[in-house]
Formats: C-alpha cells, sequence, structure tokens
C-alpha cells in the first residue's frame, strides 16, 4: 500500500486534521481503532478523515443535525427502562461511522460462521441425543439450571431441520488487536432493524463522504433473509410473520420497522390461535395459516399452557404446533439456552470435542465455578475478573446487583473467596478485557470511546450470510468499559470499507432488486380493532374541541358563565367528561395508544402529526383562561387535528386498514352527532341552542347557504341529521359506512350480507325517506342509541 | 393391593367461557415394578374440538384437548384399576450430603430421570433461604441424605397443620410456611425447597390415595381429592425414595401414581384455564377402593 501516508512524515491533510485531532489521545494498553501504537491514523480511515477535514466550515454540526433529524422524522425511538418508567427515547446516534478494512471483516465472518455453525450443533444436541452431557463436554448441571433450557422442547425437531436462523454476536477488539466474541444473541437477537436505521441516518449525515467511500451495501443481507424466510413456509400460500411481545417492547420500533421493510405481518400472541396442530392469524376475513413465525419474543412467555403461565402476551397452544411441525420458529423455541454466560466456559471444548479444532474468533475467557480446578483458579485471579450469575444471559457489560468486578462488589467491599466455594456453580467469572476505542464527535473534536459491535448472521439456503456492518455500541467516556446502550451509551454505523464501489442494491427500490411479490395478507383483527379506534378517537377529540370552542366564544362575548345557553352548554360538555380543555388531550393520548400498537400500517407523518398535536395541547390546555384566550387556542387544536386528518385521509393507501379508520370516524361522527342534536333540538334547549348544533357539526356555511332563515329545529335536523349532501350528517356518515362495509371480506358461512351492514343499510335507508317532522325528540334518542349499537355489530364480524 | 379409581372434576362458568386448551394429567400412571393399570378410561365432557394424548418430558403420559366454541361447564372423569405392589423397604444406604454432591457430579445424563433437574429452582419451588436454614436446624444430627430427608418429612408434618381453607392452588411456598398451613401440595413443596436447600434433589409426585384406612388404622390426609407427596434422589445406590409429609410416612402400597416432575407447574391435573369474564366453580371427588380379588 504505497501510496498511503506511511511513517515518513505527516502528509498535509493532517495538518488541517490537527484541529480536530488535538484531543484524540488513544489510552496506553487499549487498541485504537483510527490510529496504530505509533500515532498513526490507520490505512482505512485515511480517506474518511481526509474528507472530514475537508468539509466547509459548520458542514460538520449541521451533518450531524441531518443524522438526528432523520431519525426524528423516521420515528426511530427505543423505550429506555428507568427511573421514569418506559419512556421512548431517541434513538442515540453516535454521527461518525466505525470503519474497518474488508480484508479483516472477512476473517470476522469466517469466525462467526463457524461459531454459528457450532452453536446450531449445539443447539441439536441439547435438544436432541444430549451427547455432550453424557460425553463429559458439559456439566448437566449448565442445562438442569438453565432457565432458558426449556424440557417441553427436547426432542422437537424444526420442521426446517434448523434451530438457529438469525443470530447476533457482540465482538470486541482486545489489546492484542484481535477480535473476540463478547457474547452469543441466540434467542432473538434485536438490532438489525437498528442497524439498518443507524446506515441510513449515517448517510443522510455524510452522504457525499459515504459515496466516496466504498462502503459495502446491507440491502443484500436482508433480501437474502427475507427470501430465506419465504422459503421456509409450507408451500401452501401461509404466511411469515414476525412476533413482537407489542408496543411496550424495548425493541417494539424495530419489529414494526423490519415488518413494513421485509413485506412481513406484525402479531402479538393474542392475533393468533393454534388449531388442529396449524398456527392461524385471527384476521379480518376470519383465520390464516402461518408457517413461518420469525420470534422477537423470549422464549418462556411464548405458550402460557406449558411455560411461563403469567405470560399475557403469549398463545396456548404454540408448542403443541411445534410438536405438530406446522411452523418453522425462527429461532427454534429454547435456543437462549446458548446464552447463558457459564456456557462460554465450555464452547472451547464443545468445539475441539465436535469440530476437532480450536475456535477461530474465541470468546472471552469464562470460568464456570461449578468446577474446583476452575474455583481455585478465579479465586487466584480475582483482581482481574468479573464473577456474575452462571446462569446469565445479560450482556457482557451488563451486570446484576450481584456482580464484582476484580474482586469487589458495586459497592468497594472486596468478596470473601469462601463466598466462590458457597455459590459455585450459580456462579461465572470473565477476563476483564479492555475495548479498542473509536472515534466519537464531541464539540467538534474527535475523542476515543471504546466500542463492542454488534454483527448479524442470518441463515439462507446457501449458508450463513453475515450483514456487512451492523452497529457499535460506543461508550460516552473513556474511562468506563460500560457501552450498554440503555445506560447512555451511543450507536455508530459500522462502514465495511471495499477496494471498489458496492454496486449495490436497496430494498426501498424494488425495482432494482429482483422484485419478488410481497405475501398477500388479510388485515389482523387487533390491527384493524386499532385502526377503527384510532377513528374514532380522533374524531371524538375533534368534536369535543369544537365544543369548547363554541361555550368559550359565548362566554368571550357575554362574559357570563350564568346565562340559561352556557348553563346548559356547559352541562353538556359535563356529560362528555370534558369540563376542560385538558379533557379533550385524552382522546388524543387513547389515539396514540390505538396508532402506537400498529406503527408498521401507520405513515410516520401521521404520527408525528399526532405527537405534535398532543404535544402543543398539553403545553397550551393547563395554561387556558376561560373564554377568548380559550376559543383562540381550540382553534389552534382543531387546525392540527385537521392537520392530521388530511394526512391520513389524503395519504393512506385505499386498503382494508383505511376502510376501518374511516369507518371507526364515520361512527364516531353520526354518534356524537345525533346526540348533539338530541340535546340541542330538543323542547327543553335553551334560545340559540341551534346554533351550537350547527358550530359542533362544523356546518354553518352550508346552514348559510342552504337557508335563507336563521337556525331552527328544522333547518338543523335537515341539515345535520337528514343531508346527503352535507358530510357531517348522520346520512352521510351511513353511507359512507355502507361503502366501506361493502369492501370488506365476508367470511362468515351463511348470510352474505354481515349484521353490522344490514343494520346500517336500514338506518340509511330509513333516514334518506324521513323529513325533519318525522323527527321528535324520542326518535332522535332512537337514532342515537341505534348509532352506538353499531359498534358491538363490527366487533361481531370482524373485530375478534 | 388392587383399587378401583374414580375421579370427577368438574368446572361451571358463570359466563360462557371462551375456546380454551387444557393438559390434563389425572389418569393412573403404569410404572414396571411398581404398580400395574389393569383398566382405564378418560371421559371428557362435552366433547372436546382436539384430543391428542401424548408423553411429557418426564415421560408422564398427557392428553392435550382443545375447545373451539365456547363452554360452560366442563367435567372430566377417570375411572381406573390399579395394582399397586409393595415398595420395597428402604434400607438406608444413601451418602452423606458430600458424597451426594460428589456422586451427582459423576451422573452425566440429562434424560429425564437424571436427578440434576430436581436440584435447582423451578417455576413453583424458589430457593427460599428461611425455610432452607429452618430445614438445617431440624436435620442437625443427621448424616445420610436419606435420614435428613426422613426427618424433614417428618418435621414438615409436624410443623403444619393440615387446612384446606388456608391457602389456594397458587399460594406461594414461603407464604404457606410461614403460615405453617396448607394441604398436601404445600407440604410438599415445601419438604421440597427444604431438601434442595440442602442439596438434596427433589420432586413432586402426585396421584391418588386409598380413601379409607385399612381396619383399625386412622383415615389419610387428602384422600378427598388427588394427592401430592414427595419423591427424593438419596445417592446412586439408594436412588429415588418416595414419602409422604402429609401423613407423616413413606409412599407405598397407599399411594397410586399419576405423574412426577418438579412441582405442581409439571403436574397440575388440569392445566390451562379458560378464558372467561366471570367466576368459575370447581367441584372435584375422588374415590379410592380397595377391591379384594374374588
Amino acid at each position: 500500500m504505497s501510496d498511503m501516508p506511511g511513517r515518513s512524515g505527516p502528509p498535509d491533510w493532517m495538518a488541517r486534521a490537527a484541529r480536530l485531532l488535538r484531543d484524540y489521545k488513544p489510552l496506553a494498553g487499549v487498541a485504537d481503532e483510527l490510529m496504530d501504537t505509533e500515532g498513526n491514523v490507520r490505512p482505512v480511515w485515511i480517506n474518511f478523515l481526509q474528507d472530514l477535514t475537508a468539509l466547509p466550515k459548520d458542514e460538520l454540526t449541521l451533518a450531524t443535525s441531518r443524522g438526528d433529524q432523520y431519525l426524528r422524522d423516521a420515528g426511530v425511538f427505543f423505550r429506555h427502562y428507568g427511573p421514569e418508567d418506559g419512556a421512548e427515547r431517541d434513538w442515540p446516534l453516535s454521527h461518525l461511522p466505525l470503519l474497518i478494512d474488508i480484508e479483516e471483516w472477512h476473517q470476522i465472518a469466517i469466525g462467526l460462521i463457524e461459531r454459528a455453525d457450532l452453536l446450531e450443533r449445539v443447539m441439536a444436541d441439547i435438544y436432541g441425543p444430549g451427547t455432550l452431557v453424557r460425553d463429559g463436554v458439559i456439566p448437566p448441571d449448565l442445562l438442569a439450571g438453565n432457565p432458558e433450557w426449556l424440557r417441553p422442547m427436547v426432542g422437537v425437531r424444526p420442521r426446517s431441520g434448523s434451530f438457529l436462523h438469525h443470530v447476533a454476536f457482540d465482538i470486541g477488539r482486545g489489546p492484542d488487536g484481535n477480535w473476540w466474541v463478547l457474547c452469543d444473541r441466540t434467542q432473538a437477537p434485536s438490532g438489525a432493524g437498528f442497524a439498518l436505521e443507524t446506515r441510513m441516518a449515517t448517510a443522510r449525515a455524510f452522504p457525499d463522504i459515504m459515496s466516496r467511500s466504498n462502503v459495502v451495501r446491507i440491502a443484500r443481507f436482508f433480501r437474502l433473509f427475507r427470501d430465506a424466510m419465504l422459503d421456509l413456509r409450507n408451500g401452501d400460500g401461509s404466511r411469515v410473520a414476525i412476533l413482537t411481545p407489542g408496543p411496550m417492547n424495548d425493541t417494539y420500533f424495530e419489529h414494526a420497522y423490519i415488518a413494513r421493510y421485509l413485506g412481513f405481518l406484525l402479531v402479538q400472541g393474542e392475533d393468533l390461535v393454534v388449531h388442529n396442530g396449524d398456527l392461524m392469524v385471527h384476521t379480518v376475513s376470519g383465520p390464516q395459516p402461518v408457517s413461518v413465525l420469525w420470534r422477537r419474543l423470549d422464549s418462556n412467555w411464548i405458550d402460557p399452557l406449558e411455560l411461563r403461565e403469567s405470560s399475557q402476551i403469549g398463545t396456548p397452544g404454540m408448542l403443541g404446533a411445534l410438536r405438530a411441525g406446522s411452523v418453522n420458529m425462527v429461532n427454534a423455541v429454547g435456543s437462549g439456552a446458548l446464552e447463558i454466560r457459564a456456557l462460554m466456559a465450555f464452547l472451547p471444548r464443545i468445539a475441539e470435542h465436535l469440530t476437532g479444532k480450536p475456535l477461530a474468533l474465541p470468546n472471552i475467557a469464562t470460568w464456570w465455578c461449578g468446577g474446583a480446578a476452575a474455583r481455585d483458579y478465579v479465586k487466584a485471579n480475582l483482581d482481574r475478573m468479573t464473577l456474575d450469575r452462571a446462569m446469565s444471559t445479560g450482556l457482557p457489560f451488563d451486570h446484576g446487583e450481584e456482580v464484582t468486578i476484580a474482586g469487589r462488589t458495586p459497592e468497594g467491599e472486596p468478596i470473601d473467596p469462601s463466598r466462590i466455594d458457597t455459590l459455585a456453580g450459580s456462579l461465572a467469572a470473565q477476563e476483564i478485557v479492555s475495548l479498542s476505542t473509536t472515534p466519537a464527535l464531541e464539540n467538534g473534536r474527535l475523542v476515543p470511546r471504546p466500542m463492542s459491535l454488534r454483527v448479524f448472521l442470518a441463515r439462507t439456503p446457501d449458508g450463513w450470510q453475515v450483514m456487512p456492518g451492523g452497529f457499535a455500541r460506543v461508550g460516552n467516556s473513556s474511562e468506563s468499559a460500560n457501552v450498554a446502550m440503555q445506560k447512555g451509551g451511543a450507536v455508530s454505523d459500522v462502514w465495511i470499507v471495499g477496494r471498489e464501489k458496492d454496486a449495490g442494491e436497496t430494498l426501498l427500490k424494488p425495482a432494482e432488486t429482483g422484485f419478488r411479490r410481497r405475501q398477500t395478507v388479510s388485515l389482523p383483527s387487533r390491527a384493524a380493532d386499532n385502526l377503527f379506534w384510532l377513528g374514532r378517537y380522533t374524531e371524538r377529540a375533534e368534536h369535543k374541541i369544537r365544543l369548547l370552542r363554541a361555550y368559550h366564544l359565548r362566554l368571550a362575548e357575554t362574559g357570563r358563565p350564568d346565562l340559561p345557553l352556557n348553563e346548559y352548554l356547559a352541562d353538556y360538555l359535563e356529560t362528555l367528561g370534558c369540563e376542560t380543555p385538558m379533557a379533550t388531550t385524552e382522546d388524543v393520548r387513547a389515539a396514540l395508544r390505538s396508532a402506537g400498537s400498529i406503527r408498521d400500517r401507520f405513515s410516520v407523518d401521521g404520527w408525528n402529526a399526532l405527537t405534535d398535536l398532543l404535544r402543543t395541547m398539553e403545553r397550551l390546555a393547563p395554561k387556558l383562561r376561560p373564554g377568548d384566550d380559550a376559543a383562540r387556542a381550540m382553534s389552534v387544536f382543531l387546525r392540527k387535528i385537521s392537520g392530521f386528518s388530511g394526512l391520513v385521509h389524503e395519504n393512506m393507501y385505499r386498503f382494508t386498514g383505511w376502510r376501518f379508520l374511516s369507518i371507526g370516524r364515520a361512527m364516531e361522527r353520526a354518534w356524537a352527532t345525533s346526540n348533539v342534536l338530541c340535546a340541542f333540538t330538543s323542547e327543553a334547549a335553551p334560545e340559540g341552542s341551534s346554533d351550537i348544533a350547527i358550530e359542533a357539526g362544523d356546518s354553518i356555511m352550508s346552514h348559510r347557504r342552504r337557508f335563507a332563515v336563521g337556525a331552527g329545529r328544522e333547518t338543523v335536523l335537515d341539515l345535520l341529521l337528514l343531508d346527503a349532501l352535507n358530510p357531517r350528517s348522520v346520512l352521510h356518515q351511513l353511507t359512507m359506512m355502507h361503502e366501506h362495509l361493502r369492501y370488506l371480506p365476508v367470511h362468515h358461512e351463511g348470510p352474505r350480507m354481515t349484521p353490522v351492514l344490514r343494520q346500517v343499510m336500514r338506518m340509511e335507508t330509513d333516514l334518506a325517506v324521513a323529513t325533519a317532522d318525522d323527527f321528535d325528540d324520542a326518535r332522535l334518542s332512537e337514532v342515537a342509541g341505534e348509532t352506538a349499537a353499531l359498534t358491538g355489530l363490527l366487533a361481531q364480524s370482524y373485530l375478534r | 393391593m388392587l383399587y378401583d379409581i374414580s375421579l370427577k372434576i368438574a368446572y361451571d362458568y358463570d359466563s360462557s367461557a371462551d375456546a380454551g386448551r387444557h393438559i390434563l394429567r389425572i389418569v393412573p400412571a403404569d410404572l414396571p415394578g411398581e404398580q400395574r393399570v389393569i383398566a382405564s378410561s378418560l371421559t371428557i365432557h362435552p366433547t372436546p374440538s382436539e384430543r391428542v394424548t401424548r408423553r411429557d418430558f418426564f415421560d408422564n403420559a398427557c392428553v392435550d384437548i382443545a375447545y373451539d366454541d365456547p363452554v360452560s361447564e366442563t367435567e372430566f372423569r377417570v375411572t381406573a384399576r390399579v395394582e399397586r405392589h409393595d415398595a420395597p423397604p428402604a434400607l438406608d444406604v444413601s451418602p452423606d450430603l458430600p458424597s451426594l454432591a460428589n456422586e451427582l457430579t459423576q451422573h452425566a445424563s440429562i434424560g429425564p430421570a437424571a436427578p440434576h433437574h430436581f436440584l435447582f429452582p423451578s417455576e413453583r419451588v424458589a430457593y427460599h433461604p428461611e425455610i432452607v436454614a429452618w430445614a438445617r436446624e431440624v436435620s442437625a444430627g443427621c448424616f445420610t441424605a436419606f435420614s435428613i430427608t426422613r426427618t424433614i418429612c417428618d418435621a414438615v408434618h409436624d410443623g403444619l397443620t393440615f387446612d384446606p381453607e388456608a391457602t389456594m392452588v397458587d399460594t406461594p411456598v414461603d407464604e404457606a410456611f410461614r403460615l405453617k398451613r396448607g394441604v398436601c401440595q404445600d407440604f410438599t413443596h415445601i419438604t421440597i425447597a427444604a431438601l434442595r436447600g440442602l442439596g438434596i434433589p427433589a420432586g413432586y409426585v402426585s396421584g391418588y390415595l386409598r380413601t379409607l384406612p385399612p381396619e383399625g388404622e386412622e383415615k389419610l390426609e387428602g384422600a378427598d381429592a388427588m394427592h401430592a407427596w414427595v419423591r427424593a434422589w438419596c445417592g446412586a445406590d439408594m436412588g429415588w425414595v418416595e414419602l409422604d409429609p402429609t401423613n407423616r410416612m413413606l409412599a407405598g402400597l397407599d399411594h397410586v401414581v399419576v405423574a412426577r416432575g418438579r412441582d405442581y407447574f409439571d403436574l397440575a391435573p388440569v392445566k390451562g384455564a379458560l378464558r372467561t369474564a366471570g367466576a368459575q366453580t370447581t367441584t372435584q371427588s375422588v374415590d379410592v377402593k380397595e377391591v379384594h380379588p374374588t
């Protein structure tokens, strides 16, 4: 590599880089990704650093904010479990990528593929013949005491013949420059989707640099994995689904993202049912078979009948379906057994035993304290070890409270070595490794930060594929070896730098990639339910805001809350549970909860519009003064909510989900409007009530256009109940519902018309032929009652 | 000894229960050398949509059933004729605890019969330091694994009052231990926790107990429903022994085995509740009659 600047002296660009690198001082005794031990920039970084220093003034700041902006716009978050429980947090991007030369990467990939193959063989043995225990290679306690070794799965062969399909490894570089495996993730590794988003964000931050850097692309990995999963189907039109624990899970965003990206169905345990050994998903067209399940749920939760009884997120009978061989699980239930810390102590021996050769990529040295010799060694070398629960499946730096590091507890107390004899097999010790550092950007300068790398592998018909890259966890201080993301680190993209440009492909432009038809999938009932309620709640919020505005406008005009009309309106608002503007935020929150459960089907813009609405409401509502101030704020809320509705109804693809959303909106509007008509056209209503009804129905202009006279009971009923051309009338809502219901699948044997459609048509006809005179108070409240009952009818046919 | 066994378990649901699944472990086991099932039948009402018989990890027979449609009541009936053999007298040839631990490390198997399964916390029996401390205290002075086991079983019996009202099917072990009351399930779980805590592999046996005692003997506790007792591994030579802490005795001719596992979770007679909004009532009746061959 004669063209690379070497030891002969700093080239020009390094002088320019001096400012950027002024604080970059690799730590003694620790490898550094950017610089070698002499302080020279490693070859793989040179072009990148040159490009970085060549950026115009301020461009670096702009670049990082572009990356952050991308993640915000994409709605990327992960849930952080901490003091303020379950708060969503922006994905913490460390803006600079980690660069790895392609030659070095090939060596890593070979080692990881070998390791994945080994783990597959271990899986097949511990859930099969059990020779590793019988031959004395692993002690029986490692399984008997392993909370992830699931006895009901012993003897169950996976349909495809393979237990593992998607695994991840955390790896790090030790002081001698060699890579070590820090932990194996075989249960349900998360992060592949985050890796993709991290790549997109970094590409957004440094588009020019990236395009010049020969970065190997990662889309191919996803295509191959997607095709491999499609190939695992039973070949009978059954589906691939991703099983998520639900929106409260810390990586739910990723589940939704990857489901959308790969075109797979996203389901929760309650969406599934086992029927005669077959796994089915409840959809609006009835139960439909699922034959491949990408499990993002820990095994123990997957079947409350045979595994954890308390699980609310599992599917009773799932293990029965696996025994029956109707489902390919990615990965096999019970694969978490390979994740325990103590197993790492035995993997070198297992490799020798099964393959006759040592691991190409070793894991960090581990000792299981169940053996006397290992215990003695650990006791003698406590100062260079961490000691933690043997059966822990935590990440290498994610320790429980009982951990001791270098012989001391987290409180700094030295551990009594006799404790190790007492606790024996429940402990495992691991050598403390100082991980290499990589550049992070801090106040416009580069600083060295410890990092570990997560790498993903997917099984395909041609063997394991390694995602070229993945992501790196980067610690936020150079002193701490703690790079666990939930503890405040950041994530950076990993660029595998090739010799030439990767022509590549991207899944986002399917036309370029040998397009494969996505699977046709019916809408799961739960998703339909959430879309329906999303429609209802946003409409409900809008309705209440209109009524509140009407009230505060009158208060502003008259200044008298004690006037009959104002009192009447205040009472009505009270019956809606809407005494103050704050109350409306509840409906928006409920809408967000519904939207949150269907992130895979819901546009990011729609989500952002809704969160923006809530934020505005939460900021303004508590401070509003009654009267003019509140009325103005309500107008602001109305504008934002119309923005949301516009986005959804203008941009949403007219598939079944959109119909449920629209039915929800129409049903809520019909119900709210008929209630308003009951209250404000009644004989008992005070003077001026008709105007309220018209304002609530947002039909002031229509009324003025249609009637020369002021609003009265008859004109109001005509406009808001019976006028087919008024998009706010009850009749119009029924017509809309009728229209949407006609498109919904009818999956029941028996009558071709669902009860809900029959009832909607009956009500529509009634109103179509009626005149305003036909409606007294009693008949009106009948309409309101019938409208309310439609929800139950809809649920009966589609939402369960 | 020959028994005619009948069991009826019935569930009544206030509101119709949604479609559901169960695993049943209620039929006596055929155990060569220990007991022989001459005839048995299991009837289920209403007839389930699915019914599959299989063996679980611990080699117990179990029946998976499912209902596609909502049901308002379910009833499970077992009738069986079982011949129970005399268990060999337990001559104490068990090792002391350090030797027992050593024997365990020599035992290289993870099959269903491996004692290692029964040493670690299981779903219903966690590690309870206060039970273990108590066990250490009451068994002080005993040296062999079997004498420790026997002493602890007796101490559980003597320290606890049989009281069906005190605990529920899901009362945690340590709570029953503090209450000093409970039924066979609690007696058994407490004994298991104590034995495991001392390093003796211990598991759960569910089964039937003869209803009426032989003439001149007292009626046994727990004979009116399905019963539970303990099994403990007392070394390679002595193997598994079964003891009934509820009745302060070795399990023997009066005990008919249905299933063996780590704790109640592995063996619940009827597993998997139906999804229902309302309350449910359960009735259970058992009759284990000695049959005199004519």
